[in-house]
């Protein structure tokens, strides 16, 4: 079967092609959104920004020079949008927020008993990373990015990305043995 | 953030490469350097199973995160609509346009093409849609500074891109070499590119193909009638 690039779909919506846009939403909404999710941790805020997003590209794709990948672009500026959404909100607020998420799972039996299951803690420990390590582990093994396109997305060197995965990852052993959970790593 | 301690992390190449390897987004000289690191070092492969165990929860709870509302996509199109409308005849207009005759031209190479090669010819005519192109009365499209002479007059290449060729490396080297694409792509994302205007001897003509395959937006080249 064949589906038009996402290339093909940009120079379209550049041309005020307003089913192309459709087409483009529809096959890249809910990764963007759960990259998004991912970093605001708020659902409707969530919904808001990836309007922002693709918005973004219906007045930008006329600039966008297929040097990287459509997705990586359109990562970059969800990013932006996140990053910008948080700066908004009280670092306070924010830091009670991930303290808050930790201690009640660890004060809730039920969650506790799930706790036994190895998946289950992985999952609570990759939520309770900061912001930076959720975004370079979300790209790495959810949205596939390639260290050039991490460093592309993020806005660091190369040599960068592969040590903020690193302690992205240490950082998940740490949270997984306060947990009774030793990866034996690093 | 983690500046100062990003610049010292106390870990191997290869050991930095384990993620991306899990992910399958390694180049294949890399992603067989780690095979054979692993297939050596137990410990690194023991590690190997922790990333692929991060792996496979990641896509977990992302997975599981669900999808925005219908909202999302009446905000953005309400939005959409109330935008000032896109001028026409611009050059965007004209790219859509040549993508268009790009796909039209060539429907079955572009259906049998399959997998990665129809996303590189799609890829690379995304690119080239994006030149500064004029249509012309009679076939084909060229740049503005191109020859010209009739399309079906002259002395003719078979080129295909480079992948990693960008916008700006394909608009100067036709421009530069006075180039002009006359169809495709054709099987194998192949362009036929005229080189002169008038037909050349065989020997002059591999001594442009012979220049031409010298410039990095050149992937592949050969002579055709």
């Amino acid at each position: 079967m064949q589906t038009t690039s996402d290339e093909v779909l940009i120079s379209r919506i550049a041309g005020g092609d307003r089913l192309a846009m459709q087409v483009l939403f529809a096959r890249h909404h809910v990764r963007v959104y759960r990259f998004v999710l991912r970093l605001v941790r708020n659902e409707a805020t969530a919904e808001d920004l990836i309007s922002e997003v693709f918005l973004d590209i219906w007045r930008q794709a006329g600039k966008f020079e297929g040097r990287s990948a459509v997705t990586t672009w359109m990562l970059s500026i969800a990013r932006f949008k996140a990053l910008t959404a948080l700066r908004r909100r009280q670092d306070d607020e924010l830091d009670d927020e991930t303290a808050a998420a930790i201690a009640d799972h660890a004060d809730d039996p039920e969650t506790a008993l799930a706790k036994k299951y190895k998946g289950t803690a992985l999952r609570d420990c990759l939520t309770a990373l900061s912001v930076e390590h959720r975004e370079v582990i979300d790209l790495v093994y959810y949205h596939e990015k390639s260290v050039e396109e991490v460093a592309e997305i993020v806005g660091i060197p190369e040599a960068t990305v592969k040590t903020r995965m690193f302690y992205a990852r240490k950082k998940l052993s740490e949270l997984l043995k306060e947990k009774g959970i030793d990866r034996g790593w690093p | 953030m983690n500046t100062t301690s990003e610049k010292e992390a106390p870990q191997s190449e290869i050991e930095a490469l384990l993620p991306w390897h899990a992910a399958g987004t390694l180049s294949r000289r890399d992603a067989q350097r780690v095979e054979d690191a692993l297939s050596r070092d137990p410990e690194l492969a023991r590690h190997y199973e922790a990333v692929r165990e991060e792996l496979g929860e990641t896509i977990l709870l992302n997975e599981n995160l669900g999808a925005p509302s219908a909202r999302a996509m009446e905000t953005l199109f309400t939005k959409i609509d109330a935008e000032p409308k896109r001028m026409g005849g611009g050059s965007f207009n004209l790219s859509s346009r040549f993508t268009g005759w790009l796909e039209s031209l060539t429907p079955r190479t572009l259906a049998y093409a399959g997998g990665a090669a129809a996303i590189a010819i799609l890829l690379q005519a995304g690119l080239i849609a994006g030149l500064a192109i004029k249509e012309t009365q009679t076939e084909g499209f060229e740049s503005a500074s191109a020859p010209s002479a009739a399309p079906g007059v002259g002395a003719f290449t078979l080129i295909r891109f480079a992948p990693q060729a960008s916008f700006d490396d394909i608009n100067k080297f036709l421009e530069q070499n006075r180039l002009m694409i006359v169809s495709g792509p054709e099987a194998g994302g192949l362009y036929k590119v005229r080189v002169g205007e008038a037909k050349m001897s065989k020997v002059e003509l591999g001594q442009v193909v012979k220049k031409l395959q010298q410039d990095k937006v050149v992937g592949f080249i050969v002579t055709t009638q």
